[in-house]
């Protein structure tokens, strides 16, 4: 069978999954919807898992290379020979990758909140908003061309506007959908202004010519972009960076990670889907997309790297501060994904980063999702988001309660769960190429590590158990998925992920190196001990050290602040700075002189309209007076 | 030619057509502005019977158009009369401003 | 001063001074009466210009026809007596002015033009009319005559169709 028969399907389901939910949910299929969508994502990652093992297992191989097929290519808007916004379907190992990736996370989202969203209101629309998140997020990923990316990313933006907002009532979910959409817009801006860059010196939008074109070295169009430059700075450097803003606005990178934070406003679920294991990491698939390109540019790369650096350690203090468990899981999402950054800025020399990058991309995306989901049962059962509120639940919950220790050892990289290959990946790769970047993020999977376990003991132990809970853990639509994702964290790690993934689609053996990996698990395990020192019986020692850290502790419970700098920089500067006078300008000189127009047209208006009296006689006056006028003008005055 | 010449007879009929023009204007009585009109047709009869008396005295246009002119006339102010009683009957007034109707 | 050329001025002022009431009085019987009389001063015109058939025509159908079918219809739609509005001042006087105007303009344009009449006797006897009037040859008239009896039967049922006293039900 060839791929182009059956591969449009698997972004278009999802669609179709959209357009019923959303168009007939309400009416006609209500909590029906919810049945239908999932039993389509059913299908869309068995399709997808059936072409994962084609690819990587049949046909993906040409001479121990794996190759870029485009099983599908449609040409959709041509501005000018060669450019034009091409939409198709392209298969290659990281989009192959992201395909099983995003399918069976959202087959367990959508299983999962079968039970989660039970009861719920807008529950069709809800699976309508998920459908369409995942037509976006497919399209994505498997797309040929720059242009299209843009556009599903931000269909992606948008879906998870809607979902973050989903509780419409809520002015705090109205607000960080707001705060989301505008911020990533913003990055966005960005990402398009370097698209247009690229597009122009390229004079193509398709990946593979793109990427021809601008690699090699000799040709003119690379001397054009590295020659031609901008406030100092080459084109090229100038078009990458902006791309990667546009990447780090929707990874949440650090000057722009404020919206994640917030964006947990949303129902558990989807944080899990969108805001853990697919959209944020699509900043890291765009870089990895593009690898070829970044890596001919050093700036670049020392720029992706220090932010990812800095955004790993960043998050990870502050979430070792936080008290809210959903913000703490999207502190270390954002942690997370600056690991996979760092790695693909240091991956130029040998590409050890990259596959290691995407290698924690996918293994972040089960337990990272099993965390939320397991977060998501905690949640349903007490009713809040507060550790304050929880503790003693791992007698009451107990499958969630492995089910979530098995995700919080592969986070904090305890061998043999899945975050323990990836992150040793990583940590590998900093060794080899940057030292100062290895000892940061060593000591950041050290606070990861405690940080995930003080959550754990917080909700899982601290307090005795009470009793006053009766009823059931969930349903058996909420606890397959946790099952499923527990294995997913627990196996992922012994794919042999440098056989598939490279930045040159040559296959590649990898050893661990156990004497290495001594370090990195020492200190989880430190992490683990510090945490289960601190918070396995309630104690006053969490608050002593508080107080103890004084400033730091405060500052990061704030978040270090960067909210109010946001804030102050947008109301101080630039609402009163800027947006005043130019609205004063709009108000009193642009409106009023269309103002004047307007009245004085009103007013020769309302005089004109007396003449229309309606009265046959008066308009026989008027036309004999016309008349008139004019043989007199005729006759005497023109003549 | 009776010591008169055409331009006085021209005048007579413009001034006459005037005032019926004035009548037209002024008047807000159907019957009234019906009788404008005649006053307006008959000043154009005088125009073609002095037109074709002094210029043309060979031919006989300007009468027969005076003849048909009349005859027309006699016709409107019939028909014309016949909508005003209607008017009349379904408004109980015949003065223009009311019969707004169809008006707008 | 000819006899005739006295006649003529008198005959005008009449004509026009008796229009001129006609438009302005304000009882609408008046104004018919009036009205028949300036219809008269016209056919005395025509008799001064020696168009007796024209004259005797403007008589029987005007005066006899038209204005007596006027006045039925002031009978049957209102009373007599009743003063009609007064036109306000303003449409007065643009009425005025425009009918000034339009008569200067006009005037000042029949002085600028300059007529040579003709000098040959005008025979406007019932005898050519008639044999003119029925001629179907060159210059004949048959055809218009023709047509203006149909007009005028169109115009005959069309009266009678509009002023006929639909049925109750119909309505």
């Amino acid at each position: 069978m060839n791929y182009a028969v059956y591969i449009p399907l698997i972004p278009l389901l999802p669609l179709v999954g959209f357009i019923l939910a959303g168009g007939l949910g309400k009416k006609y299929l209500r909590s029906f919807s919810g049945t239908l969508c999932t039993g389509i994502m059913l299908v869309v990652t068995l399709l997808s898992l059936y072409t994962a093992w084609r690819y990587f297992m049949a046909d993906g191989q040409w001479n121990g290379v794996y190759q870029k097929i485009t099983a599908v290519q449609v040409s959709w808007l041509e501005f000018s020979p060669g450019v034009g916004i091409d939409m198709g379907i392209v298969l290659d190992p990281i989009s192959v990758m992201m395909l099983v990736v995003v399918s069976v996370v959202s087959l367990m989202v959508h299983c999962f909140s079968l039970g989660y969203m039970k009861g719920e209101d807008r529950y069709s629309t809800y699976y309508a908003f998920l459908g369409l998140f995942t037509f976006s997020m497919l399209g994505l990923v498997v797309a040929v061309n720059i242009f299209q990316i843009y556009m599903f990313w931000e269909l992606v933006g948008v879906s998870s506007y809607l979902l973050i907002g989903f509780y419409y009532q809520k002015p705090a979910a109205v607000a960080a959908a707001k705060k989301a959409f505008i911020v990533t817009r913003f990055a966005d801006l960005g990402f398009l202004v370097g698209i247009l860059i690229l597009g122009i010196q390229g004079q193509t939008l398709n990946f593979d010519t793109l990427i021809q074109r601008l690699t090699d070295t000799q040709s003119a169009r690379f001397m054009a972009i590295t020659t031609g430059s901008f406030l100092g700075v080459s084109l090229l450097t100038w078009a990458l960076a902006l791309v990667f803003a546009g990447g780090a606005g929707k990874s949440a990178m650090f000057p722009l990670h404020i919206w994640l934070p917030d964006a947990m406003e949303g129902p558990t679920p989807v944080s899990a889907l969108i805001h853990a294991a697919t959209m944020v990491v699509a900043g890291v698939y765009l870089i990895a997309r593009l690898f070829p390109l970044f890596a001919l540019n050093a700036v670049v790369l020392e720029l992706i790297t220090w932010i990812g650096v800095l955004s790993a350690v960043f998050a990870a203090v502050i979430a070792c501060t936080q008290t809210d468990i959903k913000r703490v899981l999207a502190y270390s999402t954002m942690s997370q994904i600056g690991y996979m950054m760092f790695a693909l800025g240091i991956a130029a020399a040998d590409g050890h980063g990259y596959t290691a990058s995407l290698f924690h991309l996918f293994t972040h995306a089960f337990f990272k999702s099993l965390l939320f989901l397991g977060a998501g049962a905690v949640i349903h059962w007490v009713h809040s988001n507060d550790m304050k509120d929880m503790g003693g639940l791992r007698k009451l919950m107990p499958l969630t309660h492995i089910c979530f220790l098995i995700a919080c050892l592969a986070i904090a990289g305890i061998p043999p769960f899945a975050g323990f290959f990836s992150k040793e990946g990583i940590l590998l790769a900093a060794w080899e190429n940057n030292r100062v970047v290895y000892y940061i993020a060593l000591l950041t999977s050290g606070l990861t590590a405690f940080y995930m376990f003080r959550l754990y003991f917080s909700i899982f132990w601290r307090k005795p158990a009470d009793g006053g809970h009766t009823h059931s853990e969930g349903t058996w639509t909420m606890k397959l998925p946790l099952v499923l994702l527990a294995a997913l964290s627990t196996g992922a790690g012994f794919i042999p992920f440098a056989h598939y993934v490279t930045p040159d689609g040559r296959g590649r053996t990898e050893h661990l190196h156990l004497l290495f990996s001594i370090a990195p698990v020492l200190l989880a395990l430190c992490g683990i001990g510090i945490a289960a020192w601190l918070f396995k019986k309630a104690s006053a020692q969490p608050v002593k050290l508080a107080q103890q850290l004084g400033g730091l502790y405060r500052a990061a419970a704030q978040r270090f602040y960067i909210d109010e700098v946001y804030m102050f920089i947008t109301k101080k500067i630039i609402f009163k700075g800027i947006g005043r006078p130019a609205a004063w300008i709009d108000k009193h000189i642009v409106d009023g002189l269309m103002n004047g127009i307007a009245s004085a047209t009103a007013g020769l208006s309302a005089r004109i309209r007396g003449l229309q009296s309606g009265r046959v006689q008066d308009y026989a006056l008027y036309f004999f007076g016309g008349i008139i006028t004019l043989a007199i003008v005729l006759l005497y005055v023109w003549r | 030619m009776n010591g008169i010449p055409i331009t006085h007879i021209l005048f007579v009929s413009t001034a006459l057509f005037f005032i019926g023009m004035y009548g037209l204007f002024t008047r807000r009585n159907l019957i009234s502005l019906l009788m404008s009109v005649e006053l307006i047709l008959n000043s154009v009869n005088i125009n073609f019977v002095a037109f074709n008396k002094y210029l043309y005295p060979g031919k006989m246009d300007g009468v027969f158009f005076t003849i048909f002119i009349i005859t027309v006339a006699a016709a409107e102010a019939a028909v014309g009369i016949a909508i005003v009683i209607n008017l009349y009957r379904s408004h109980q007034s015949i003065d223009v401003e009311d019969a707004a109707t169809m008006k707008y | 001063m000819t006899g005739s050329q006295i006649i003529f001025y008198v005959l005008s002022a009449a004509i026009l001074g008796l229009a001129v009431l006609s438009v302005t009085t304000r009882k609408i019987f008046r104004a018919a009466i009036w009205l028949l009389f300036t219809l008269v001063g016209i056919a005395g015109l025509y008799f001064w210009m020696d168009v007796a058939f024209i004259a005797a025509v403007q008589i029987i159908v005007y005066v006899g026809g038209i204005v007596v079918l006027i006045i039925f219809s002031i009978f049957l739609t209102q009373q007599s007596g009743q003063e009609m509005p007064a036109p306000p001042l303003l449409r007065k006087v643009a009425a005025v002015l425009a009918a000034v105007s339009g008569l200067t303009l006009s005037a000042l344009l029949l002085n600028r033009h300059s007529f040579t009449p003709a000098d040959a006797d005008f025979d406007a006897g019932p005898e050519r009319i008639g044999m003119q009037m029925l001629e179907t040859g060159a210059g004949g008239f048959a055809l218009p005559f023709e047509a203006v009896s149909i007009l005028l039967l169109a115009a005959m049922i069309g009266c009678i169709v509009i002023a006929m006293k639909t049925k109750p039900a119909a309505i």
